[in-house]
C-alpha cells in the first residue's frame, strides 16, 4: 500500500476534547483526547446533527440524470484530435520492425507515436538479462506499442490497423498452474519486481524467484508447529478463485493539450494527483505546469491511477500533432489492460474444543499476469486473532495483462477461502457458524453486526445442510469482512464565503461515482447551517488544494476533516470580520439550527446573508490541510453480509434470493451514498462468484472474451432482494470521524457468504469461484471437471 | 433490450448479413436489406464511402450534419453534434448505454448507422427534459440515488421512461425485463427499480386526482 498512515504527534499547541466514542447500540460514551487548537470543536453524536448522517440526495444527480456531465470522453476541445492505441497481437517476443508509413499516409492522420517503455508491469531486476532493443519485449497480446492521432476515431481505428509490426515470437504460458512447471516458458528472463500503484496492490520486491514463481512473502506470527500441536481440531481446505476484470463503463482514458505554456491533461482517474505526479515525472515538467481535471468519472474500481500507457501516449501524440489529443481505450483493451488477480489457496485452521483459535496457516498462489500483487493474506491474518500465523503469498507471472488493485485487493479471494474454512472448523466444532464468530471475534463493531443479522433476517430457522429433498436446494450463509483505516495527508480544502452569502468548496479530490462531492457539501453545510444543496463543490482540478488518491477507502476519512476545518476556519473569519457590525464580539456568534446566534441571547438570530452582508471585503477565505489521527490505535472497519439462495442441482444454477448486511465505516455522513456504494459492493461480489471470469486461449495466448457479452457481468435479472443496516461507529480519530466504505462494502464477503450458503444448501463446499452452471454441477458430482 | 429496433439497416444486421448461419438470420436479414434499399432509395445514388451532408432529426430540432455513411448514431451524436449524454461504453451492443429513442422506440445508437435516421425522430438524453426541468423519470432517479459513477444512467433513464410509456403499471418484473441489456457497474439497479416504480405510482395518483377534478367541474 502507498497509503501513509497519519500517526504523528500533533506539534502545534493542544487542548484536551472530549468526542463522542463508541456504538450507539452499546450506549454512548465519551473519549478524552489531545487535538491541536487548529482543531473544531468536536461533533456530537449524528443523532444531534442537522445534516451530518441524514438522507442527501447525490450533489451532481440532475447532472447525470440529464446526461449533462461530461466525463473525460465526452470532452471535445476545439481542434481536439481522436486516437487509437495499437497493441500487441502476440502473447510473447520480440518486436523485429514497426513499420508505421502507411498509418502516416492515410489523410487525416496527424501524428503517431511508438512506445520506448511499458509502464504498470513488472521490470527486469536485471535488466542487462535481455538484449537491448529498441522497443520492449512483448509480455503479452495487448500490450501496448504505439498510437495514432487523427481527426476522426474512425480515422485513427483505420490507421492503426495500418501500423505493420514484425515479430519475432518466443514460447508464451498463459495457465497459473502450468507457468509453476519447472520446464514452463519464463515470462521473465530473471527476478523482477512491479511496483504497487496510488491504489493499493502490487506484490512484494527482492522476493526470491524461481523461473516464473515469484515469492514468497511470507509472514509469521508466534509458532505455527506449537499452534497446531495444541489445536484438538484441524481443518484442511484447498481453494481457487479467477481472474475478474474491472469493467468501469466508462474506459481508461485522457485528452492531453500540451501547451508550451501548461499541460492540460483531461483523465478518467481516480487520482488528480497521481497522475499530475507520474505526468511531471514521466514529461520532466514542473508540477506546477500540470494541471489535471477529473470533473465526472464513470468508474474506476482500483484500476485508475497515474498516467497510464494511454496518458503517455496521448501526451506524446499531442506534443507532435500540436492538438489536443482523446485517446479512450476501446472495451477490449479496458479489459486487458489490468484486472484482479486469481488465487489457488491452501489453507490449514487449528482449534481448541472451546473454539479458541490455535493456529493458521495459508500458502497461496496467484497470477497478476506480468505484474505482482496476487497475495490473499488479509483477511486470514486480521480477520481473527490467532497467537500462531503463518502465510506465504507466492506471484506467478504468466503471459497475460498485468493486476493492479481491484476493490479490496486480496480480500475477496482471501476471504472466500478463509471464511469458507472458518464455517468447516465451526461445523467440525459442533458450533453455529455466528456463535463460533462470537467465540472468536471480539471487535464491537462486528458483535452488534451479528446481533442484527440474528435479530433481523432468517437464521434462526436455518437447517442443518443438505435439509432440502427437491432439485431446488435453499441454504443460507454468512460471511465478515475487514478493512483498514488508511488516511492520506495529502489531503486539502479552500471553503470561500462571499458577501451574497454564496459558500463553495475547493479540492483536487475526486468524485469516482461514490458521493464526494456529495459528501463535502454535507459537511460545510453542517458548518454554516445551511442546506447542502446551497454549498457550490468544486473538485476535481488540481488548480485546486491537493487531495488524496482514492484507493483502499481512504477519500472519506482522509478529505472530510480537511473540509470541515478548512469550513471551521472559514466560519471563524467571517465572525471576526462582521462581530463588531453585529454589536457584539466574534465568540459570542455561533451556528444553531441553521442560523446564526448570539451565544449568550439565542433569540439574537440571523440568517446566514444577514451576516455575510456585513463583510468589510466581497469574499473570505479559508484553506485547511488533513491534521494527524487523534491517537495511535489500530482501527478496521467492516461488516457482516447473510445470503439466501437457491441451488437449482439440476441446471447448475445459483439464485442469490437475499443478501442482509450489516456494515460500519466510523460516522456516516451521507448514509444515502454509503448505502449505494454496499449495494454496489454486494452486487459486484454477486457477480465475482457467479459469472465473471477472464478465459485465456491456451493455444493462441490471448484474452477469449474481452468485451461485455461474453465477459458477463451482473445484470438486473440477477438482482436480489437486499437489506442493509449501517452500524455508526464513533472512533474519535478525527474532526468528522468518518471513513470511506468502497472496500468493505460486501465485494469482500460475498463470494464467501455464498458459499458458506451453497453448503448449507447442498451439504456440498464450493471450493471454486465463479460458480457457473458447468463449475457447480462439476462439484455436484454431475458432470467432469470443465477447464474454462 | 426489450424492444427490437424498427428500422432498417442496423450495424448487427448489417454484420449478420455478413456471415449468416441460421436460415431465420437469413431472412431477417434480406428484410433489413430491402428496408436498408428503401431507406436510402431517397439519396438518389449509391452513398459513401466519403462524407455527406444529412439531416437528422434530433429533440424536436433539425440538425445539419456531414458524416460518413459508416458512423454510428452514437458517434455522430457525440463527436459530430456534442450530444455527450448518451454514452459509448461496449460499442457491440452488448450493454444498452447508448439507448436512445427512435420514433419512441428504444434502440442502441451503437448498433444504429446514422444515415439510416434520416426521417426519423431521435430523441436522446438531453431532449428528455425541459431545460433545467429534469423529466419525472430522471427526478425520480436523483430521489432514490439511481446512480453512482453515472455513466449508465442516461441509458437507463431512457430505457424505463421508454417502458412507462407502453406500460404505464409495470411490475417489479416489467421494470427488470426493460433494463435486463442495460448493464452497470456500480450496482445501482434496485435503486432504478424504486425510482421506475415510484414515477408509475406518481402517476397513477395524478391520475386520480385529474379524474377527481373533472369530476368536480363537471
Amino acid at each position: 500500500m502507498a497509503l501513509e498512515s497519519a500517526q504523528t504527534t500533533p506539534v502545534s499547541p493542544t487542548r484536551t476534547d472530549k468526542f463522542v466514542w463508541g456504538i450507539p447500540q452499546n450506549g454512548l460514551q465519551q473519549k478524552e483526547r489531545e487535538v491541536s487548537t487548529e482543531e473544531p470543536p468536536p461533533l456530537p453524536a449524528n443523532a444531534e446533527l442537522t445534516y451530518i448522517g441524514k438522507a442527501t440526495e447525490r450533489y451532481d444527480g440532475p447532472a447525470k440524470a440529464m446526461g449533462t456531465g461530461k466525463y473525460t470522453a465526452d470532452v471535445n476541445l476545439p481542434g481536439m484530435l481522436y486516437a487509437r492505441m495499437v497493441d500487441a497481437t502476440i502473447p510473447h517476443g520480440r518486436i523485429v520492425s514497426i513499420d508505421t508509413t502507411a498509418a502516416e499516409k492515410l489523410p487525416g492522420v496527424r501524428a503517431v507515436h511508438v512506445i520506448e517503455h511499458v509502464y504498470g508491469v513488472a521490470e527486469l531486476r536485471d535488466p542487462k538479462l535481455e538484449t537491448p532493443s529498441r522497443y520492449p519485449v512483448i509480455r503479452y497480446a495487448g500490450q501496448p506499442i504505439a498510437g495514432v492521432a487523427a481527426v476522426s476515431q474512425q480515422i485513427a481505428n483505420d490507421a492503426a490497423k495500418l501500423v505493420n509490426v514484425q515479430y519475432d515470437t518466443m514460447p508464451f504460458v498463459v495457465d497459473r498452474s502450468e507457468a509453476r512447471a519447472d520446464d514452463a516458458p519464463v515470462v521473465f528472463p530473471g527476478p523482477a519486481d512491479a511496483a504497487g500503484s496510488a491504489g493499493g496492490g502490487g506484490g512484494p520486491a527482492g522476493v526470491p524467484q524461481k523461473g516464473n514463481v515469484h515469492g514468497p512473502e511470507r509472514k509469521t506470527i508466534g509458532d505455527i508447529e506449537k499452534g497446531f500441536a495444541e489445536a484438538d481440531v484441524i481443518v484442511e481446505g484447498e481453494y481457487f478463485t479467477q481472474v475478474q476484470t474491472h469493467s468501469a463503463l466508462e474506459t481508461h482514458g485522457f485528452v492531453v493539450d500540451w501547451k508550451p505554456e501548461e499541460m492540460t491533461v483531461y483523465a478518467s482517474t481516480q487520482g488528480t494527483a497521481s497522475v499530475r505526479s507520474e505526468f511531471a515525472d514521466v514529461f520532466k515538467l514542473p508540477k506546477s505546469k500540470v494541471r489535471v481535471i477529473t470533473e465526472y468519472m464513470g468508474g474506476g474500481f482500483g484500476a485508475k491511477f497515474g498516467a497510464g500507457n494511454e496518458g503517455v501516449v496521448a501526451a506524446y501524440l499531442s506534443q507532435k500533432a500540436n492538438a489536443p489529443v482523446k485517446l479512450m481505450l476501446d472495451r477490449r483493451q479496458e479489459h486487458i489492460v489490468c484486472n484482479r488477480p486469481d488465487s489457488h489457496q491452501k489453507l490449514k485452521i487449528g482449534a481448541k474444543h472451546d473454539g479458541t483459535l490455535t493456529a493458521i496457516q495459508l500458502t497461496s498462489y496467484g497470477t497478476a499476469g506480468v505484474g505482482t500483487g496476487a497475495g490473499t493474506a488479509g483477511p486470514a491474518t486480521n480477520l481473527y486473532k490467532c497467537p500462531n500465523l503463518l502465510t506465504e503469498e507466492y506471484d506467478v507471472f504468466i503471459n497475460a495483462g498485468p493486476g493492479a488493485a481491484f476493490r479490496a485487493p486480496g480480500h475477496p479471494p482471501g476471504c472466500f477461502a478463509f471464511e469458507q474454512t472458518i464455517d468447516d472448523l465451526a461445523l467440525k466444532l459442533s458450533m453455529d457458524p455466528l456463535d463460533f464468530r462470537e467465540k472468536i471475534d471480539e471487535n464491537p463493531a462486528r458483535k452488534v453486526e451479528r446481533q442484527v443479522i440474528r435479530d433481523r433476517t432468517n437464521w434462526r430457522n436455518r437447517k442443518p445442510a443438505g435439509s432440502d429433498t427437491g432439485p431446488i436446494k435453499r441454504g443460507m450463509g454468512i460471511a465478515q469482512s475487514v478493512w483498514y483505516r488508511f488516511v492520506s495527508m495529502n489531503s486539502s480544502c479552500e471553503v470561500r464565503v462571499s458577501r451574497d452569502g454564496s459558500v463553495e468548496l475547493m479540492s483536487a479530490v475526486q468524485d469516482l461515482g461514490t458521493g464526494t462531492k456529495t459528501m463535502l457539501a454535507v459537511v460545510v453545510a453542517e458548518e454554516f447551517g445551511i442546506p447542502p444543496s446551497s454549498v457550490v463543490v468544486r473538485i476535481g482540478d488540481t488548480r485546486f488544494p491537493i487531495g488524496p488518491d482514492s484507493g483502499g477507502s481512504v477519500t472519506t476519512g482522509s478529505i472530510s476533516p480537511a473540509a470541515r476545518n478548512a469550513a471551521y476556519q472559514a466560519k471563524l473569519k467571517l465572525f471576526a470580520a462582521v462581530a463588531s457590525k453585529l454589536g457584539t464580539t466574534p465568540d459570542n456568534l455561533a451556528v444553531q439550527n441553521g442560523r446564526v446566534i448570539f451565544k449568550n441571547d439565542p433569540s439574537r438570530s440571523f440568517t446566514l446573508k444577514q451576516v455575510t452582508a456585513k463583510l468589510p471585503t466581497d469574499e473570505i477565505s479559508a484553506q485547511a490541510t488533513r491534521l494527524p489521527e487523534y491517537s495511535k490505535e489500530r482501527i478496521t472497519y467492516g461488516g457482516v453480509d447473510y445470503v439466501e439462495l437457491a441451488v437449482d442441482t439440476e441446471t447448475g444454477r445459483v439464485h442469490v434470493e437475499k443478501v442482509f448486511g450489516a456494515h460500519d465505516c466510523g460516522r456516516p455522513i451521507n448514509p444515502t451514498g454509503v448505502i449505494s456504494q454496499i449495494n454496489g459492493g454486494m452486487l459486484q461480489g454477486i457477480s465475482y462468484a457467479l459469472f465473471e471470469q477472464r478465459i485465456m486461449d491456451r493455444n493462441a495466448g490471448y484474452m477469449l472474451n474481452a468485451n461485455l457479452e461474453n465477459y458477463k457481468i451482473l445484470g438486473a435479472r440477477e438482482v436480489p432482494e437486499i437489506e442493509i443496516v449501517l452500524i455508526e461507529n464513533y472512533i474519535a480519530q478525527s474532526s468528522t470521524d468518518a471513513a470511506g466504505i468502497g472496500e468493505s462494502a460486501g465485494i469482500i464477503t460475498l463470494a464467501a457468504a455464498i458459499g458458506n450458503a451453497f453448503y448449507n444448501a447442498t451439504g456440498v463446499r464450493m471450493r471454486k469461484i465463479p460458480m457457473t452452471p458447468a463449475n457447480v454441477l462439476s462439484a455436484l458430482g454431475k458432470v467432469q471437471e470443465v477447464q474454462a | 433490450m426489450a424492444d427490437a429496433p424498427k428500422i432498417g439497416f442496423s450495424r448487427r444486421g448489417f454484420l449478420k448479413g455478413a456471415g449468416v448461419t441460421a436460415a431465420t438470420t437469413a431472412i431477417e436479414s434480406a428484410n433489413a436489406l430491402v428496408r436498408e434499399a428503401k431507406d436510402v432509395a431517397h439519396f438518389d445514388r449509391a452513398v459513401g464511402p466519403d462524407a455527406l451532408p444529412v439531416k437528422l432529426h434530433i429533440n424536436g430540432r433539425e440538425h445539419s450534419v456531414t458524416i460518413e455513411p459508416r458512423y454510428t448514431l452514437a458517434e455522430t451524436l457525440r463527436d459530430n453534434l456534442g450530444l455527450t449524454g448518451t454514452k459509448v461504453v461496449c460499442d457491440r451492443g452488448s450493454c444498452s448505454a447508448c439507448t436512445v429513442w427512435i420514433d419512441e422506440t428504444p434502440v442502441l445508437a451503437c448498433m444504429t448507422l446514422a444515415i439510416d435516421t434520416v426521417g426519423r425522430q431521435i430523441t436522446t438524453i438531453e431532449g428528455l427534459s425541459q431545460g433545467d426541468t429534469m423529466h419525472q423519470v430522471q427526478a425520480a432517479f436523483v430521489k432514490h440515488d439511481a446512480m453512482q459513477c453515472g455513466f449508465c444512467t442516461p441509458g437507463m433513464v431512457m430505457s424505463c421512461a421508454a417502458l412507462l410509456e407502453r406500460n404505464p403499471n409495470p411490475n417489479l418484473d416489467d421494470v427488470k425485463h426493460a433494463i435486463s441489456g442495460n448493464l452497470c457497474r456500480c450496482g445501482t439497479y434496485p435503486k432504478v427499480f424504486a425510482a421506475t416504480l415510484d414515477v408509475a405510482q406518481q402517476r397513477k395518483q395524478s391520475a386520480g386526482l385529474m379524474t377527481l377534478s373533472a369530476g368536480w367541474e363537471a
